[in-house]
């Protein structure tokens, strides 16, 4: 693969499809995550929480493939991320990247995913571009 | 609990593949639609060896978590930080072995009383010893 040419400020952003509570179940499947809050209605109730709610690690994984996405799968050499506030389904996750530095075949960004209420995570990737 | 105490302990080494169909639930979890996850010629394709784990893939290879055997609470813990730092790209057919250390403990104010930060650190590496990834987890547990 060529390499490929970003400069300082470049912005890239991916829109989810709505988080489904089909989606948490297969997500806490796959992960191996399977604290009930995520998919059991009532243990969320009981929590004190209106319901359940998407983990924080499926926003992270929307940013990963936004990374994948734009830079090329297997191009992202670290990601680390805050999370802010809780996604919840139905919400819709918008996921930003945007390049901090440049330094040869490898990049800096900026990343954060919001919702129409807010930032879900943020943090900072490398990638490399070639 | 007091988890300093603790801080230094590690969870035994449990050594794990990176299974392809594994791959592609987790793409199908998360609504990636990239082909190279599904289809080795697609990966092959687009430069990679085997079909590649997407950036996040490596918290599903979950260590011996070394908070076993501590009282922990597990309906107060929230995840406030997560970190994957990769020396080389994971694919499909890795064999890896996983260590889980705590880090660091620490303690914070919050708006809703003291909290407890838990630094868990997994380090994965392949059968040749070699450092593939470092993934890095900060759990918080309200007092």
């Amino acid at each position: 693969m060529t390499a490929r040419v970003v400069k300082v400020g470049d912005h890239f952003q991916l829109e989810k499809a709505p988080i489904s509570k089909l989606q948490l179940v297969k997500y806490s499947g796959a992960s191996g995550d399977f604290n009930p809050i995520h998919t059991d209605d009532e243990f969320a109730k009981s929590s004190g929480y209106p319901g359940v709610f998407a983990h924080g690690m499926l926003s992270m994984a929307f940013v990963g493939e936004l990374l994948s996405k734009t830079f090329g799968a297997a191009h992202t050499t670290r990601l680390h991320v805050r999370f802010k506030s809780i996604t919840w389904p139905g919400d819709v996750v918008t996921c930003h990247a945007e390049v901090t530095s440049v330094d040869g075949d490898h990049a800096a960004l900026k990343v954060w995913a919001a919702t129409a209420k807010g930032i879900t995570v943020e943090g900072t990737a490398s990638v490399r571009l070639a | 609990m007091d988890f300093r105490p603790h801080i230094g302990r590690v969870s035994p080494p449990l050594t794990l593949d990176v299974e392809r169909g594994h791959i592609r639930r987790f793409v199908e979890a998360i609504g990636d639609p990239d082909p190279v996850y599904r289809d080795e010629a697609a990966a092959r394709a687009a430069g990679h060896p085997a079909i590649p784990a997407p950036p996040t893939f490596a918290t599903c290879l979950r260590p011996n978590d070394v908070r076993e055997g501590l009282d922990v609470d597990w309906s107060k813990i929230l995840h406030g930080e997560m970190e994957f730092v990769y020396q080389r790209p994971l694919f499909a057919g890795d064999r890896l072995t996983l260590v889980q250390k705590l880090a660091d403990v620490y303690e914070k104010q919050g708006k809703s009383g003291a909290m407890d930060f838990l630094v868990l650190e997994t380090v994965a590496r392949d059968q040749a010893g070699a450092l593939v990834y470092t993934a890095r987890s900060v759990v918080v547990v309200k007092k």
